[in-house]
């Protein structure tokens, strides 16, 4: 450690760990509330559709939400553009 | 253009799940309104000792979780509370050496369970603190050693002994052990770092203590601790470590205690001394604040902020 090493601009790491601990505990907390089939039939979707057409690993979200009293079982599939053949990253 | 498939199905069994993480986003208020030990013994009019099982869990290893039991165990039993401390990492004892009883111990915890010795036998009363007692984890390999009737008996008749605290110190990882260290908890103290891994090991700890303990089972709730340890408010206030804010604001849970990181932890380890029992110690300070507050205190928390440093204290240590 130099003795310099205060007068270097410090990064902000700490923000970055909060920031990446929100995404991924988000994430595995709706993955715990849900039943235990999400995740199997999450893959099993993807690799159905990917019989089909060339998407991402993360292309298919399978989620349990709630509408009023009703559970539904959301599914989105994002398709990769048609011309380029590449995943469309927005959503 | 984005080209997006989206289906929704409505599925037939429309059975409600209740998702674990909503059940505990807000604990705040709970934490301050439990029943204390205390006033539920005092309610009984002392007919009858209510015996409060604590496990100390994190998930992750190396966080502290050893010394996190040892410290609370001692706090515990220097208010005068009978306390038996739990070494539930069978195949690698090591609250013996932190508790510095290494020496005496003749039984352990596999040992009561398989019927080989009483349970008289095999607590090892601390020698500084007269209502202390440790049980050792056995050195066996053998992961099923461990049973939950096994486990069961011993709990209940430490709790018919008059045991006022049952500390259970649980291994790293969620296998057998982890599991039946929890199982039966009334409370449970997460032991975190203020970094990525342990945190997320700790939610996902948080997780089962929701829903594959004894409590959980019966519709119940383990009432949620946060303990913070390894901390530094330098490395905070470089916004090279999360806060406290931060690791609360993630778990959804308020802190029971910050332990500052200090090399008073190892100094005490390497004596078998609990860091609680010394008070110059900041971290042993700590530890004895998160007990007066398991025990419905209420204490500002100590030593989680940066002091002002010099330009020569900058410019040596770094």
């Amino acid at each position: 450690m130099s003795i310099f090493d205060f007068l270097k601009p410090k990064k902000n790491t700490a923000s970055i760990a909060k920031e990446r601990l929100r995404i991924i505990v988000a994430q595995e907390r709706s993955a715990r509330g849900g039943p235990d089939y999400l995740p199997l039939l999450r893959r099993e979707l993807l690799e159905v559709i990917r019989k089909y057409v060339s998407v991402d690993v993360d292309a298919v979200k399978v989620d349990l939400i709630k509408d009023g009293d009703n559970d539904v079982l959301d599914i989105s599939v994002a398709l990769p553009d048609r011309n380029d053949g590449e995943s469309n990253s927005s959503r | 253009m984005r080209p997006q498939a989206v289906t929704r199905v409505k599925p037939q069994a429309e059975t409600r799940v209740k998702p674990q993480a909503e059940t505990r986003v807000k604990p705040q208020a709970e934490t301050r309104g439990f029943v204390t030990h205390d006033q539920a013994a005092a309610n009984l009019n002392g007919e009858r000792i209510l015996t409060e099982i604590i496990v100390v869990t994190s998930g992750k290893g190396g966080v502290g979780k050893t010394t996190t039991s040892a410290s609370i165990a001692c706090g515990l039993a220097r208010q005068g509370k009978k306390v038996a401390v739990i070494d539930f990492d069978v195949g690698l004892r090591n609250l013996d050496l932190i508790m510095g009883c290494e020496r005496r111990v003749v039984y352990d915890f596999v040992n009561v369970i398989q019927g080989e010795a009483s349970l008289k036998q095999a607590l090892i009363k601390d020698k500084r603190l007269d209502t202390l007692f440790v049980l050792a984890a056995s050195q066996t390999r053998d992961k099923d050693a461990l049973t939950k009737e096994g486990v069961e008996k011993v709990l209940a008749d430490l709790s018919n002994d008059g045991f006022d605290f049952i500390v259970c110190d649980s291994p790293a990882g969620i296998e057998k052990g982890a599991f039946l260290a929890m199982y039966f908890a009334d409370r449970a103290i997460v032991v975190v770092n203020p970094e990525v891994s342990s945190v997320r090991d700790s939610d996902r700890i948080l997780g089962l203590l929701a829903s594959k303990t004894r409590r959980a089972e019966r519709g119940e709730r383990v009432q949620e601790f946060l303990l913070l340890t390894r901390y530094s408010p330098a490395r905070v206030a470089a916004n090279e470590m999360l806060s406290i804010a931060d690791v609360e604001d993630i778990l959804g849970l308020k802190a029971l205690g910050v332990i500052p990181e200090s090399s008073d932890v190892l100094n005490a380890s390497n004596k078998g001394e609990p860091v609680v029992l010394d008070p110059e110690s900041q971290a042993g300070q700590a530890y004895e604040d998160a007990v007066a507050r398991l025990l419905g205190e209420e204490r500002p928390m100590r030593f989680t902020e940066a002091g002002k440093k010099g330009f020569f204290s900058k410019l040596f240590k770094g």
